[in-house]
């Protein structure tokens, strides 16, 4: 079969059918896919919470004000028997080395550090990308923000950082210290 | 051309990455551990076969002077269906991946294969090819990948076979080791197909 013609027709008529077929299967694709993305990304908060703090029955969602800027964090309550058993704070930095790191952290209802997840970061992997190991990250179980200091130890504070990924460090340090402050100190309901 | 070697054409002989060094970017940006090499090489293999096939059934219905536009569109299909089900179905590598998979458009092998031969053959070399020159790049990227991770990490595929508090090399996982290695592989898979 012979190739058509570059008449404008033919030219406009073949892009249209093509653009047209394609925008169609994509609609598909989209509504097929819609619900499992949104159910990926609930997991994903989900498991992150209760990681973060102790085991709940229930969950109830808020929002406070971030302490420094206009930005609204979301926090996650869980409650057992009437009593608050622990709070997870969707906190963030802008300090990374590649952009924003989005953190859960989870505090005991008096302000002690329970564990922290990273949700979404760009750093380096095998360099930033320690942060979301152990090692690290369990230095600040059980401490509480008003007697540990949240800074590294390059810059006074209490921090052990990674090795070769200080900026890393000091904004997952800035991370939970915009958690905490958000809600004990300056932040409202 | 026997469709055999039509078929293993793209793993030594026509490699996208080692021989036409087609693809570079998500070459150098994604290989920083063998798994997310094998991902990337396989989202790229599945459009590369997609638009191979769509593009050599429809090529006798395209003007020459839209057939790039054409092209484009239904390559950029096919991207937008891998990054959508990638992202509901296995999400933890597509976070890995992140801008690279939408990236797959404007990667030189797919245009090119779609260009230079799905556009001038028949359905079933270009299923053939496509596959080929995808499962190529998927193991050119795989490669890379282990090397930089072995390297680096003192890993592959996860599984750490230093001691778990020592590094590794650390420039192989940043920028600057991902040219060096790439550069010694393509030397090496150089002198393995002229001899």
């Amino acid at each position: 079969m012979a190739k058509k013609k570059n008449s404008l027709f033919n030219m406009t008529s073949s892009l249209f059918l093509i653009t047209a077929i394609a925008a169609f299967g994509l609609a598909k694709v989209y509504d097929a896919t819609k619900g499992p993305i949104e159910e990926a990304e609930k997991l994903k908060t989900e498991t992150a919470i209760k990681e973060v703090i102790p085991p709940f029955e229930s969950l109830e969602t808020g929002e406070i004000k971030c302490f420094d800027s206009e930005e609204t964090l979301t926090v996650y309550y869980g409650i057992s028997g009437g009593d608050t058993t622990g709070i997870a704070v969707e906190s963030f930095t802008k300090n990374g080395f590649s952009g924003l790191i989005t953190v859960m952290v989870g505090f005991l209802p008096d302000g002690t550090i329970n564990q922290s997840k990273v949700l979404k970061h760009a750093e380096t992997p095998g360099l930033g990308s320690k942060m979301e190991e152990n090692k690290f990250k369990n230095q600040f179980t059980e401490k509480h923000p008003s007697e540990y200091k949240l800074q590294v130890k390059k810059d006074g504070g209490d921090v052990d950082a990674i090795t070769a990924s200080t900026i890393t460090s000091r904004a997952y340090c800035d991370a939970i210290d915009r958690a905490y402050k958000s809600i004990w100190e300056g932040g409202t309901k | 051309m026997n469709q055999w070697t039509n078929f293993t054409k793209g793993f030594i002989k026509e490699n996208p990455v080692f021989v036409l060094l087609l693809g570079m970017c998500p070459t150098l940006g994604v290989t920083t551990s063998a798994i997310n090499g094998i991902g990337m090489g396989l989202a790229t293999t599945f459009v590369l076969v997609m638009s191979n096939v769509i593009i050599s059934l429809i090529k006798n219905f395209i003007p020459s002077s839209v057939r790039i536009p054409s092209f484009i569109v239904i390559i950029a299909t096919f991207v937008t269906i891998v990054d959508l089900s990638m992202k509901a179905y296995i999400p933890d590598l597509h976070a890995q991946l992140g801008l690279f998979i939408p990236l797959i458009v404007v990667n030189c092998i797919v245009l090119g294969r779609a260009e230079a031969f799905a556009s001038k053959n028949n359905v079933v070399s270009s299923l053939i090819d496509g596959l080929s020159m995808g499962l190529g790049f998927a193991f050119a990227l795989g490669l890379l990948g282990a090397v930089r991770e072995i390297l680096g990490a003192g890993s592959v595929f996860d599984f750490k076979f230093i001691n778990p508090e020592a590094d590794g090399i650390l420039v192989f996982v940043l920028a600057p080791g991902a040219f060096i290695a790439l550069g010694y592989l393509i030397a090496l898979i150089n002198s393995l197909r002229k001899s």
